[in-house]
């Protein structure tokens, strides 16, 4: 028996353990496990044919809310990020105001807000308002990232601009956001697992994203601790896609270090 | 190497006396404790707070007049309604006295004592957008909105009784509420008084398209399974009180009177 295989055998034994005491937790707790249950929330075969589960059309609407709001949260960022450093005074502090506004307010806050208040003025749907307020929120973080990619570039560059007697706005669109783009594009991709868990959050205004399936299939059957952990792994499983599918590609399109 | 085999060895102790400790029922442990763990969450009249920010209802009532009983203090654990029987199970509280309407689905994961209150839902609709529907029949159409609490029996039989309707779930009734003032929903589905209460409040833009409830649904207290000692004193307690008067003194005090008003304004 040597010193490693001896602490092999501890590990095991710790494992084994560990184990155990989930185990007792799991089944003194009172709660009456039921895994088997799980898989008809995602696919369920009617007749021989094949059937969307509740959760599977809950990740679509979560892709859906995502998507638009990646799409959003990028116009935002940009806009408010370019304010940031022009010479406008009144840009300026617009760009300054939002940042703060919306990165130091809870998130579900602003959801609610956006849905009980401000969308029936318009008659905005649940859906978009949850679109909206995702967007608002992710893009005051795009905005800070668009704003440090355009600080991070060199001085010299706009001096060599301006020198060549071209305008701000000229100095900013031709020179400047071009370098400034590499530099951010793999950040602002990042957003998009950020928007991913965070629209779980839009279940408080009744929009039927995962999440929400989740709760309703919850109050339903209350397997509550199997269906949180199946969904919480859901959404694990598809941000580590992403994230692997985005290094790839950063990695083609040489963005730089990751 | 010393230290882990201690390490070892202390660690398989634990898990024997983790074994060992007897396991005693959840009476004893209230009366050692001298506290009775109650969770709930709010529902106007059952449970809401007064001006002060004090607990106050018909549950809260009951709840306090049972810890009385057993001579032990009352602790109220405010839960979210949609995860109050996880809460139970994992030992956040005793017992759940919240105004829980005993299901079939529910007994698979709690156990029920018998019945000490009934109650049964009735809807409230928008005038503008339920223009006219006098029965539940035209509620039960595609494009009908149905808003209603998360995790209640209101969704339940909501779907029961609109299955073509499309049913929206908030966490609380204030939402649902609002939900129906602003028009996106043409009904909200709650247990009674509720719904009649929000008519009355807002007469301008509500009204009860049926004037009584349309489900009867038994109430009990729900505690954790494998307890058959403290869910028979929780039964014998029920039978005692009803017989002496109080649960139908305190449910019309809560639910047909609207004295308590001046505590909660």
């Amino acid at each position: 028996m040597g010193r490693k295989s001896i602490e092999l055998i501890l590990f095991i034994v710790l494992i084994f353990l560990l184990a155990f005491f989930l185990y007792k937790g799991a089944t003194s707790s009172g709660y009456n496990w039921q895994w088997f249950r799980i898989d008809e929330f995602f696919l369920k075969f009617d007749k021989g044919k094949l059937i969307l589960g509740p959760f599977l059309k809950g990740l679509l609407i979560t892709f859906q809310i995502s998507f638009l709001s990646f799409i959003l949260t990028n116009v935002l960022g940009f806009t408010f990020g370019i304010f940031r450093v022009l010479n406008s005074f009144v840009a300026r502090l617009l760009g300054y105001l939002y940042v703060e506004i919306f990165r130091n307010t809870p998130l579900i806050i602003q959801i609610l807000f956006f849905y009980f208040v401000i969308a029936p003025v318009f008659n905005i749907s649940g859906f978009w308002s949850a679109v909206i307020a995702l967007s608002l929120f992710e893009g005051a973080y795009a905005c800070e990232i668009v704003r440090a990619g355009i600080e991070s570039i060199d001085k010299g560059q706009w001096e060599a601009s301006f020198s060549l007697g071209l305008s701000k706005g000229n100095t900013i669109s031709y020179i400047i956001l071009p370098q400034a783009i590499k530099k951010v594009m793999l950040p602002l991709t990042n957003i998009f697992v950020s928007l991913i868990k965070d629209s779980a959050l839009v279940s408080v205004i009744a929009v039927y994203d995962l999440t929400m399936e989740a709760q309703k299939a919850i109050s339903e059957t209350f397997m509550t601790f199997e269906i949180w952990l199946t969904v919480a792994f859901t959404y694990f499983l598809i941000n580590v896609i992403i994230l692997i599918m985005l290094r790839l590609f950063s990695y083609k399109m040489r963005w730089g270090d990751v | 190497m010393n230290f882990l085999k201690k390490f070892f060895l202390i660690l398989l102790l634990f898990s024997f006396a983790a074994n060992l400790s007897a396991s005693e029922g959840t009476l004893d442990k209230i009366l050692k404790r001298g506290v009775l763990k109650v969770g709930m969450s709010t529902f106007v009249p059952w449970a809401m707070y007064d001006k002060k920010g004090r607990l106050v209802g018909f549950e809260i009532d009951v709840a306090k007049r049972l810890a009385k009983d057993m001579g032990v203090k009352v602790q109220f654990v405010p839960t979210k309604w949609s995860g109050i029987i996880p809460a139970l199970l994992t030992g956040k509280f005793d017992i759940i006295i919240g105004g829980m309407s005993i299901t079939p689905q529910r007994a698979l994961k709690v156990n029920f004592s018998i019945p000490y209150d009934y109650s049964g839902m009735s809807i409230v609709a928008n005038k503008t957008k339920a223009k006219g529907f006098n029965s539940l029949k035209y509620f039960n159409k595609k494009g009908v909105i149905i808003a209603v609490r998360i995790g209640t029996t209101a969704e339940v039989a909501a779907k029961k009784y609109m299955p073509n309707a499309t049913i929206k779930l908030f966490d609380d009734e204030s939402q649902a509420i609002q939900e129906l003032l602003l028009g996106r929903a043409h009904a909200v589905v709650a247990s009674a008084p509720m719904p009649a209460f929000q008519a009355i409040k807002h007469s301008d833009r509500l009204f009860l398209p049926i004037k009584d409830t349309f489900t009867k649904e038994p109430i009990g207290f729900a505690i954790r399974k494998g307890d058959s000692d403290f869910l028979n004193f929780l039964n014998s307690w029920i039978t005692y009180v009803k017989a002496e008067g109080f649960l139908k003194e305190r449910k019309h005090y809560w639910f047909y009177t609207r004295d308590w008003e001046k505590l909660i304004k």
